[in-house]
C-alpha cells in the first residue's frame, strides 16, 4: 500500500486554484521532498494530506481519506509545520504531559530523553525559548511518537545553521527507518539534497518533476559545454541551458553521459539548479504567462534559495 | 487497513506497537486541563477578587466596629439582616466578576489559536474539534459557576471568621452570627441560582460567544456585540417594535428565577426555589436548544475555516 496517494486533487481558493490536479503515489519508507515557489501548492497540498482542508479528487493516505477520516488518521500522522507554531504559555512539561496524555502512540521517556540531550528545562515556557529550542521541543515531542507518516512544512525556517543541521540529522538517525514516511517542504533545498531519497517539484499546482534521488544521479547532466560544442549540445534536447561567466551551462535529463562527455565536463545537478531550470522553463513556455519580453529561463534564480 | 499493508508492517524491521487505547473521556480530560493552562485567568482573577474582598473587609473593620456600637439599638432581626447584605454582596460581585472572566474566555476560545498559528499543533494531536469545542464550552458554562461557587464560599467562611474576631467585644453578640446565621442556606441558593441561572440559563450566551470566536478573523468583541446592537436598533427604527430586545433581555434577566431580587435570592428561604417550574420553563429549553445550534456551528467552522485567521 502507498503511503500517500492522489488522483486528480484539487483545490481552489475563490478563483484562484491551489491545486490543479495532483497525481501522486508515494510509497512506505521514503523521505520525499516537496519544493515549489512561495504559492505554488506546497502547503494546501500538505493540507489536503493532513486533513485540515477539503478537496475535489481522489485522496488516501495510510488507506483513509483525511478529510472524512481525520479523526483515525490524526494517530498515525504527525506534522510539524512551521517552527514556533507551539503556544507561548505552554511549559514544557506541560507539552509531554498533554502528548503522552492524549496521543495513544505517544513514548514519554523517549521524548525526555531526547529533552536531556538539549539545554531546554522543563519549566521553561516556550515564549522564553529560543526559536532553534522551541524546534528542538517540538521534534523531541514529534520523533516520541511512533507515527507512520511525519509531515514537515518549511521545519527550520528561521533557524541558524546549527539547529538546522542537528534537526536533520536527528531525523535521519533517531526516527526515520523502512516503516516511516517523512513528507517534507523547504526552501532550502541544498540542506535536504542529501537526506530525499525522492523530489517532487511544484509549480502552480501541478507537479512538473518527480523522481527518485538515485535516478536523478543517473539520468540528469550538468554539462559545460565547450563553445565549439554549443550546436551539437543543443540538438540533443537539453532541458536548460545558461550561461555564467561566459560559460554554456546546459542541463539535460535522460541523455547517455558518455555521450554528453564529449561536449563538456559532465556532473551531477545540484537540486536547485534542477529546480532553477525546471520551473523557469515551465514559467518561460507557460502559454497562460502574460509576456515577458526579457524573461529568461533563469529568471527564478532568486527565489529557490 | 488492507491485508498486504498490515503484512508490510509486521515484516518491517520495527514493528508499530499496536496503540494503547485513548479513550475520548481522557482527551476530553487533557483537552480541559489545557484551557486551565492556558488561561490561569480563570482561577486567578476570583482568587484576586476574593483577597481584595477580605483585605477591604480588614481595611473597614474598625469602622464596622463604630458602626455596629451606633447601631446596637437595632434589634437582632435587623443586625443579621445588614450582616447578611454584606455577605450576598460578596456572591454578587464574585458573580459579576466570573461572567466577565468567562465572557472574555468565550471569545477568545477559539480564536487565539488561530491568531498565533498554534492551532497547526493542536490540530496535529488525535483529538477531534468536536472535542475541543465541547471542552472549550464546558469551562464557562460548568467549570466557571464551580469556581464561582467554591471561592465565595470559602471567601464568605473567612468572612465569617474575621467579622467574628473583629465583632468580638463590641458588644454585638458574636454567638448570634454562629447560631441564627446560617450559611449553610445561603450556599445552597447561591449553588442553585449558579447551575440554574450561570450554567443553563446563560448556556446559549456562552454559545454564542464560542460560535463568533470559532468564526472571526480578528475583533471578536464587536463581532458579538455590533450586530445585536444594529438590530435593535433597527428593529426599533423600521418595526417600532422591540421583539429582539426583549429576547435579549429575557436572556440576561436570568428568565423565571430571575424575578427573584438579589437579596431576595440569598435571604429567601428554600421554598422560594421553583426547581420544577425552571425546569418545565421552554425558554430554558429554547435555550438549550440554541447552544447546541451554536456549538455545532462551532465545531463546523472549526473544521472548515481552515487553520489561520490570515
Amino acid at each position: 500500500m502507498n503511503c500517500i496517494e492522489a488522483r486528480g486533487l484539487r483545490k481552489s481558493y475563490g478563483a484562484t486554484v491551489a491545486l490543479d490536479g495532483v497525481d501522486l503515489s508515494i510509497p512506505e519508507g521514503r523521505i520525499v521532498g516537496l519544493i515549489g515557489l512561495n504559492g505554488a501548492g506546497k502547503t494546501t497540498a500538505l493540507h489536503a494530506i493532513l486533513g485540515l482542508t477539503p478537496y475535489q479528487g481522489g485522496l488516501r493516505v495510510l488507506g483513509l481519506d483525511p478529510w472524512t477520516q481525520r479523526d483515525l488518521l490524526t494517530r498515525d500522522v504527525c506534522f510539524i509545520a512551521d517552527v514556533a507554531v507551539l503556544p507561548r504559555w505552554l511549559c514544557v512539561s506541560q507539552a509531554v504531559d498533554y502528548v503522552a496524555g492524549v496521543h495513544p502512540r505517544f513514548d514519554r521517556g523517549k521524548a525526555e530523553r531526547f529533552l536531556a540531550r538539549t539545554v531546554i528545562k522543563p519549566h521553561s515556557r516556550v515564549g522564553e525559548l529560543s526559536k532553534g529550542m522551541v524546534a528542538q521541543l517540538h521534534l523531541a515531542l514529534v520523533m516520541a511518537i511512533d507515527a507512520r507518516l511525519l509531515v514537515l512544512d518549511e521545519p527550520t525556517l528561521g533557524l541558524d545553521i546549527l539547529y538546522r543541521k542537528q534537526f536533520y540529522e536527528s531525523l535521519l538517525t533517531d526516527y526515520f527507518d523502512a516503516t516511516r514516511t517523512i513528507l517534507v517542504t523547504t526552501h532550502q533545498v541544498e540542506e535536504v539534497q542529501n537526506i530525499l531519497t525522492d523530489v517532487l517539484f511544484i509549480d502552480r499546482g501541478r507537479i512538473v518533476f518527480n523522481r527518485a534521488m538515485d535516478d536523478l544521479e543517473s539520468s540528469c547532466s550538468e554539462v559545460e559545454v565547450a563553445p565549439q560544442h554549443l550546436a551539437a549540445a543543443r540538438s540533443l534536447h537539453p532541458v536548460h541551458e545558461r550561461e555564467i561567466l561566459g560559460r554554456r551551462i546546459f542541463l539535460f535529463d535522460g541523455v547517455n553521459r558518455r555521450e554528453l562527455a564529449a561536449l563538456g565536463d559532465v556532473h551531477t545537478p545540484s537540486l536547485a539548479d534542477l529546480f532553477i531550470a525546471t520551473i523557469g522553463n515551465q514559467a518561460y513556455a507557460a502559454p497562460s504567462l502574460p509576456s515577458q519580453p526579457d524573461a529568461q529561463p533563469n529568471s527564478a534564480q532568486g527565489v529557490a534559495q | 487497513m488492507t491485508t498486504p499493508s498490515t503484512a508490510t508492517t509486521a515484516a518491517a524491521p520495527r514493528a508499530h506497537a499496536i496503540p494503547r487505547h485513548i479513550s475520548a473521556a481522557r482527551c476530553f480530560y487533557w483537552s480541559l486541563l489545557r484551557e486551565f493552562w492556558e488561561h490561569r485567568a480563570l482561577y486567578i482573577v476570583p482568587s484576586v477578587v476574593a483577597a481584595l474582598v477580605l483585605a477591604g473587609f480588614l481595611l473597614g473593620a474598625v469602622r464596622l466596629r463604630e458602626m455596629v456600637r451606633a447601631g446596637l439599638n437595632l434589634d437582632a432581626a435587623h443586625q443579621l439582616a445588614n450582616v447578611q447584605m454584606a455577605f450576598s454582596s460578596v456572591a454578587l460581585a464574585m458573580m459579576g466578576v466570573t461572567f466577565i472572566v468567562a465572557f472574555f474566555y468565550s471569545l477568545s476560545a477559539l480564536q487565539s489559536d488561530r491568531r498565533d498559528r498554534s492551532i497547526l499543533f493542536w490540530k496535529s494531536m488525535p483529538v477531534s474539534d468536536v472535542i475541543t469545542v465541547l471542552s472549550k464550552a464546558t469551562i464557562p458554562i460548568v467549570f466557571i459557576p464551580l469556581i464561582t461557587f467554591v471561592v465565595t464560599v470559602i471567601t464568605q467562611w473567612i468572612l465569617l471568621l474575621l467579622m467574628s474576631a473583629v465583632l468580638v467585644g463590641t458588644g454585638f453578640n458574636v454567638a448570634l452570627l454562629w447560631t441564627q446565621f446560617f450559611l449553610g442556606p445561603m450556599w445552597l441558593m447561591l449553588l442553585y441560582h449558579l447551575l440554574t441561572v450561570h450554567a443553563l440559563w446563560y448556556a446559549p450566551i456562552f454559545g454564542y460567544l464560542l460560535l463568533v470566536s470559532a468564526w472571526s478573523r480578528r475583533g471578536a468583541f464587536l463581532w458579538a456585540t455590533v450586530p445585536p446592537t444594529v438590530i435593535v436598533i433597527v428593529e426599533r427604527i423600521a418595526f417600532n417594535t422591540h421583539y429582539f430586545s426583549n429576547f435579549l433581555a429575557y436572556r440576561f434577566h436570568a428568565g423565571p428565577e430571575g424575578g427573584i431580587s438579589p437579596n431576595l435570592l440569598f435571604m429567601a428561604p428554600m421554598s422560594n426555589l421553583t426547581p420544577l417550574q425552571f425546569l418545565w420553563s421552554t425558554g430554558l429549553w429554547d435555550g438549550l436548544a440554541l447552544t447546541a445550534v451554536f456549538l455545532t456551528g462551532a465545531v463546523l467552522l472549526r473544521r472548515y475555516r481552515g487553520v489561520t485567521t490570515s
